[in-house]
């Protein structure tokens, strides 16, 4: 019993212990992962049917099909009660496996790495996946076969001919579709038109008639502008390169992606973030950079704040809050200078929104299926339909009964005709490069306005990605 | 009865030793061998020896977290264990010594259970409601307190300030613990020593330097460890509370947020492993260095 008396060494190596406990954060790297470079074996068996006109994609009509859908904003009724049915119609012996998480990465990373994927994946959500990665792993189906494949229920036409410009080449990744980006978001400044009309403001479409109705609101007593620096600077950074976007065309954005050098150091850039810093020193409320998104787009459904840059959810996110005599709507940007390449009506909207087949599941080809009939004119006016968003599918929100914002939405993307633009992507494909425009905007719109700072320090920060060998390269053209 | 020790302790210790190997032990192993590569978190990998390390060694941001973490080590202990002592000193001896019982303060009965709530309340709930109390604009607790006509203090979202209102949450949460540690310390020191101090004419301050500090020595040092363990940690309230979490621009950044990112985020799973080899070692160094510094012969 001598060892127990002991005292002195038991509390020692008490400590000792004591130590090692508070070490175990550590492996949560490890553990997290799971399954370390699994996904290198051969794909398991996956089940192909012959192809022909009823059946462009070639599936096993009888092999069961896996789905994996996020649960958020927009809700899971689109999966369960319109595309699931569209599928079993017209395939009845293929049983629909349907799952949803709010936790894909938690939940479908495991699965990938461990060789049991799921056939169609919705990647979205704050625990989204990097598809970069998937898609540098081998992990995304190409979907070439998909888009070339007959629409669904238009006749006559392909897939991708059904979708809006652009759609097909966002969710490529060197030249290959990989993704589907089903919903469309137009981004912009959105503000109350009610507000609006009452004190007969009128909305700018020149930077100086902006500067002017941002000096009348703010003599009214309301912020004229505010993003919440918190958890939501990444608004402002797409408001700033859609400024940029304009002043010289979606080149720049592009060369932004591509990480070629003094990409964001052009003269375009730097206009912008002048122009938006000198907003930022006069008009914004400072506090606002300790806010998140939802007090700030609270204050402005109390008519404390005029002007909010951000995509079309907007409305259906803050449904809850909106006042009935507030009626959302969306402006683009005003032009910068006088001289900019892009009209003043010229406005960003992007594919968001990841639905991709995986390779190394049991079905690719019942995954694309189910794409497919997504993508069906049907399909898409139900989705704009139950979840008050806009998807990429050409003229599918016809004979939808619209909100105001999204009216004001699809009239911004009429007015904008052709000088509608995707804008970019690196935020994406370089997470790290996100983060950091995160910090440089708020450090140019609340900390001072320095517009030469931001260039420089976005300029470090990308070409420190392009030289980082670990960091899978993207470029599109 | 000696030959069934054995089969004895082995049927005690199996599982919770496997279980720790699996959980623990095969993690570290496998966080050390993914450090040396450049795994995305998504098919094969790849070895590119000391590559991870070298980044690291330039990489402005882990600097940045390292002097954050080295700052809460050097206050979170010192802070914590320095109210910790005067709350307990106050609930144990505070009140003085009547009828040969030395007693705490009036109601220290009472206080001993309020300081002890922070402790039960888990921390993402403590950094919720403090993300409230430290809010920059009005609608925050302490601007609230301010005149109208004032301008809010900016708090979370002036760099300056940010990391002490971290630092404030961490003492606020885990001071009630150790009142409770050094209370129970306190109170396995003998009357008689409080007694035979007090008929010699001691104060309080003499009581508390000369007697209580040094025979609770052992458990402070306990305390300091434990406390500088939570200062490699502090994630969870960077994560919910900060300005784009971990800022204003890296001005809260802490080790173990810069794992979650890289991990979580930037698919630099191998990177990211690196960075935990060197929180791995860094946490050891403290443990080991506390320990010896610390060391003193018994009273």
């Amino acid at each position: 019993m001598s060892h127990i008396t002991n005292s002195e060494l038991d509390r020692r190596s008490l400590l000792r212990r004591a130590a090692a406990v508070g070490l175990a954060a550590t492996p949560a790297v490890g553990m997290l992962s799971a399954c370390v470079g699994g996904g290198s074996e051969e794909p398991a068996k996956q089940a192909t049917g012959t192809k022909s006109a009823d059946n462009p994609l070639g599936l096993d009509p009888k092999a069961p099909v896996e789905i994996v859908i996020f649960d958020g904003g927009l809700g899971t009724k689109y999966a369960t009660d319109v595309d699931t049915p569209i599928y079993k119609k017209k395939w009845p012996e293929s049983e629909v496996k349907f799952s949803a998480t709010q936790e894909i990465a938690t939940v479908v990373q495991p699965r990938l790495n461990a060789g049991d994927a799921p056939d169609m994946i919705n990647n979205s959500g704050a625990k989204m996946m990097d598809f970069g990665a998937i898609v540098a792993a081998g992990q995304a189906q190409d979907l070439t076969d998909l888009f070339a494949a007959p629409s669904f229920d238009v006749p006559g036409k392909t897939v991708a001919e059904t979708l809006v410009p652009g759609a097909v080449e966002w969710g490529s990744y060197n030249g290959k579709p990989y993704a589907v980006n089903y919903s469309y978001t137009v981004f912009g400044l959105w503000y109350n038109a009610t507000l609006f009309e009452k004190n007969s403001w009128t909305v700018p479409t020149t930077w100086a008639d902006f500067i002017a109705l941002c000096d009348k609101i703010k003599a009214a007593g309301i912020v004229p502008f505010g993003y919440a620096g918190n958890n939501a600077a990444y608004y402002m950074v797409r408001a700033l390169l859609t400024s940029a976007g304009k002043i010289g065309t979606e080149q720049v954005l592009k060369d932004i992606d591509n990480l070629k050098p003094g990409a964001w150091t052009a003269p375009a850039v730097l206009e912008a973030a002048k122009a938006w810093g000198e907003v930022g020193n006069k008009y914004l409320d400072k506090s606002f950079l300790g806010l998140k998104h939802t007090e700030v787009q609270l204050r402005q459904n109390q008519d404390k704040l005029a002007f909010y840059p951000c995509g079309s959810w907007l409305e259906n996110e803050q449904a809850k809050d909106t006042p009935p005599t507030f009626k959302y709507a969306v402006a683009a940007y005003p032009s910068v200078t006088t001289s900019d390449k892009l009209g003043a009506a010229a406005i960003n909207a992007a594919a968001g929104e990841i639905y991709f087949a995986s390779s190394k599941g049991k079905n690719p080809r019942g995954g694309m299926e189910y794409l497919r009939v997504m993508l069906s004119k049907e399909a898409a006016k139900e989705f704009t339909n139950l979840t008050k968003s806009l998807t990429v599918v050409t003229g599918a929100a016809e004979g939808v009964e619209l909100s105001p914002g999204l009216t004001s939405a699809n009239e911004a993307l009429n007015k904008a005709g052709k000088e509608a633009f995707m804008g970019y992507l690196f935020d994406t494909w370089y997470k790290k490069l996100n983060d950091e425009s995160l910090s440089a905007v708020n450090d140019l719109m609340f900390k001072g306005g320095d517009a030469q700072k931001f260039c420089d320090r976005m300029e470090a920060a990308s070409q420190a990605v392009a030289k980082d060998s670990t960091v899978q390269k993207q470029t599109r053209s | 009865m000696r030959h069934g020790k054995y089969p004895f302790i082995i049927g005690f210790l199996a599982v919770p030793v496997a279980l720790y190997a699996i959980f623990v032990v095969a993690a570290y192993i496998q966080t050390f061998q993914l450090s040396v590569t450049s795994w995305s978190g998504f098919g094969p990998i790849k070895y590119v020896g000391m590559a991870n390390f070298e980044k690291l060694w330039n990489d402005e941001l882990f600097w940045k977290s390292l002097r954050h973490n080295g700052y809460l080590l050097l206050l979170l202990p010192i802070v914590t264990i320095a109210l910790a002592l005067f709350f307990s000193f106050l609930l144990n001896v505070g009140g003085g010594t009547r009828g040969g019982v030395t007693r705490g303060i009036w109601g220290s009965k009472v206080y001993r259970v309020i300081f002890f709530f922070p402790q039960l309340m888990a921390l993402a709930i403590v950094a919720v409601i403090f993300g409230r109390v430290f809010s920059s604009d009005k609608s925050g607790m302490l601007n609230g307190l301010l005149p109208a006509s004032w301008d809010p203090w900016l708090l979370m979202a002036d760099e300056r300030w940010a990391l002490t209102c971290i630092l404030v949450v961490l003492v606020w949460q885990s001071v009630g613990f150790y009142v409770v540690l050094f209370s129970a310390g306190m109170g396995s020191i003998g009357e008689e020593i409080y007694e035979a101090a007090d008929l010699d004419g001691a104060g309080k301050i003499t009581l508390f330097f000369k007697i209580t500090l040094p025979l609770l020595w052992n458990t402070i040092q306990t305390g300091w460890i434990y406390l500088g363990i939570a200062a490699f940690d502090a994630f969870a309230l960077v994560n919910i509370m900060t300005v784009d979490r971990g800022g204003p621009d890296g001005a809260t950044s802490v080790l173990a947020m810069m794992i979650y990112r890289n991990t979580f985020e930037y698919s630099q799973v191998g990177y990211a492993s690196a960075l935990g080899v060197v929180l791995f070692f860094l946490t050891l160094t403290f443990a080991a260095l506390t320990l010896r510094v610390t060391r003193r012969d018994a009273v």
